[in-house]
């Protein structure tokens, strides 16, 4: 992979997910597919980290809170070096590192066990309140799911963040448009998304969540005494043309010949 | 018990830059010295304590001490999630701490009323459950958590207990500091019950019955040597607690007693019934009204003695 061609990146990310959740029969596939645009351009563009320093005390932090995503979060992780790529082979098998959901530790990069929605804000807002406290200058980001901001805990959080001025603390939601098993914002108000978090005292905007550089733009803007908050406008399943907006991908499994027609849609060899 | 909770840590966070603590809006004035001298390391994380939970796990994976407190049923029931997750499972060492635990809060009703955490919380793998009995054993137990790598949940009670410890006692999580000895029954008082379980074992004296009194502070990990020595040369064990009889340390003592050979001692367990107080009642009325005054508990140990 080239680290000039981060569509192509994306693109290879997009396929890697689809024959994780192919090999190891593992749902949540479409939600992976929605974030890949976001992680393609925090963890190439914008994120200090080195894989060989995976525990270093100044490295920033990225938390995929929407754990049901992990597999997006290991392709990256593994692209990005921070561990061998045959690992994402064992995916999903009996004491194989890499669960469906990640555990503590599970691999080199992985800041947070997540799966239970809610608790990578909280969790983040704690790790950028220890920054200030010991004088360091790392950020913080946490990725969310449009779904997850049903919890309650997001939006204790979303209060507590700007009453601490955490300028480096960087939030992700990817709205997908979808939950589970329903349109996110008929199952609950959700609108005006953006508008909420800018209530909430967030430096707040939306942005096309599959444009790596607006996305880019945005993950490197630093407000003055507010975190960010960066609504990402993006399309579950996004890449595959019959997973796309098609809420049945949130569960179901890809067979043989739809990993190969999403190879070739993917402009893949 | 509070006031010795706010001079202890704000003696530990003078001494270690990496405790930190988190109050859930309350404790008014209580730690204006802590403030004053740790301005950056106390915060009022207002009415959201499953936010205050998984706030501090993210400061202890930092490498902070982090401490949450604010009344008990608030940073217990209500994040229970968030000690599981954020918490315990990715074995971080914040200390939680819950105060009017028990009945201090009686006068409150059932909403402040916690006699059912620490059979809840003991359950999660790798917490500590400590219940100090008075304000010396508050300060020392703070301490032993802070030498602990593992997460720890302190209840305390309110202000103004009687201090039984004359002196700060040698508090080591696990191990139960006996107070007084006797010969024929073996009292293991947990928290704020150890006043009633001393006065217990006076009202027993005078009737010719030998207590031996024991501060059994740590619900989990049990503190086994205590409890086989108990089961092995006393007619009858007891346990007194502000808590639930299931589940917290009458519960733990019977779980471990069922698997262990037949024993001498019989356990009798004097804590609250499967119900909620519905009365109006202060924290002595509501001791009377489970049956947990000194006087109620000595004529329960009578009768069981036979």
């Amino acid at each position: 992979m080239s680290d000039a061609n981060p569509d192509l990146i994306a693109r290879q990310l997009r396929f890697k997910l689809i024959q994780m959740s192919h090999a190891a029969s593992t749902p949540h596939l479409a939600s992976a597919l929605s974030c890949v645009d976001i992680l393609v351009a925090a963890y190439w563009n914008v994120l200090r980290i080195d894989a060989t320093r995976p525990t270093d005390a100044a490295r920033d932090r990225f938390i995929l809170s929407k754990g049901h995503a992990a597999t997006a979060l290991y392709a990256t992780l593994a692209e990005r070096g921070f561990f061998p790529k045959d690992w994402l082979e064992s995916f999903g098998k009996f004491r194989a590192p890499l669960a469906e959901q990640p555990a503590p530790n599970c691999a080199p990069g992985v800041e947070l066990a997540t799966g239970s929605l809610g608790h990578g804000l909280p969790v983040g807002v704690g790790m950028a309140m220890a920054a200030r406290i010991q004088k360091q200058d790392y950020r913080v980001f946490v990725c969310m799911s449009d779904g997850e901001c049903n919890e309650g805990t997001v939006w204790e959080a979303a209060m507590f963040a700007p009453a601490q001025k955490l300028e480096r603390l960087t939030v992700i939601v990817d709205y997908n448009k979808w939950q589970a098993t329903g349109r996110s914002n008929e199952i609950m108000a959700l609108e005006p998304l953006r508008d909420k978090w800018a209530a909430f005292g967030w430096d707040a905007h939306d942005v096309d969540g599959h444009d790596i550089t607006a996305v880019t733009r945005l993950l490197k803007n630093v407000a003055p005494g507010r975190p960010t908050a960066i609504i990402a406008h993006t399309v579950k399943g996004k890449g595959v043309s019959f997973m796309q907006d098609d809420n049945n991908w949130h569960y179901r499994t890809p067979k043989p010949e739809e990993v190969e027609t999403a190879r070739k849609e993917l402009g893949l060899a | 018990m509070r006031n010795a909770f706010a001079k202890q840590i704000t003696e530990l966070a003078q001494r270690d830059e990496r405790v930190v603590l988190l109050s859930g809006d309350i404790g008014n004035r209580l730690f204006d010295d802590l403030k004053a001298k740790c301005p950056d390391r106390f915060f009022n994380c207002g009415v959201a304590e499953a936010n205050m939970v998984g706030v501090a796990a993210g400061m202890a994976m930092s490498g902070l001490r982090p401490i949450c407190y604010t009344i008990t049923p608030f940073i217990t029931y209500r994040c229970m999630e968030q000690i599981r997750v954020d918490v315990c499972y990715h074995h971080q060492p914040v200390i939680i701490v819950g105060t009017g635990a028990g009945l201090s809060y009686a006068s409150l009703g059932a909403t402040h009323h916690s006699c059912e955490e620490m059979g809840m919380l003991r359950l999660l793998p790798g917490l500590a459950v400590v219940a100090p009995a008075d304000a010396m054993e508050v300060r020392a137990a703070l301490k032993a958590a802070l030498k602990q790598n593992n997460p720890v949940y302190i209840r305390i009670g309110k202000k103004g207990e009687p201090v039984v410890h004359q002196t700060e006692p040698n508090l080591e999580i696990g191990k139960a500091i006996p107070l007084r000895d006797g010969t024929d029954v073996c009292l293991l008082s947990a928290g704020n019950m150890l006043p009633a379980a001393v006065e217990t074992a006076d009202r027993l004296a005078k009737e010719g019955v030998s207590a031996r009194v024991v501060s059994f502070h740590t619900i989990k990990p049990l503190d086994e040597a205590t409890l086989k020595d108990a089961f092995g040369n006393f007619k009858l064990v007891v346990t007194m607690e502000e808590h639930s009889i299931l589940g917290g340390l009458g519960g733990s003592v019977a779980e471990w007693i069922s698997a262990q050979a037949p024993a001498k001692a019989r356990l009798l367990r004097c804590g609250t019934p499967d119900e909620f107080l519905h009365e109006t009642a202060e924290q002595e009325d509501a001791r009377e009204h489970f049956g947990l005054t000194p006087a109620a508990m000595a004529a329960r140990i009578k009768a069981a003695l036979g």
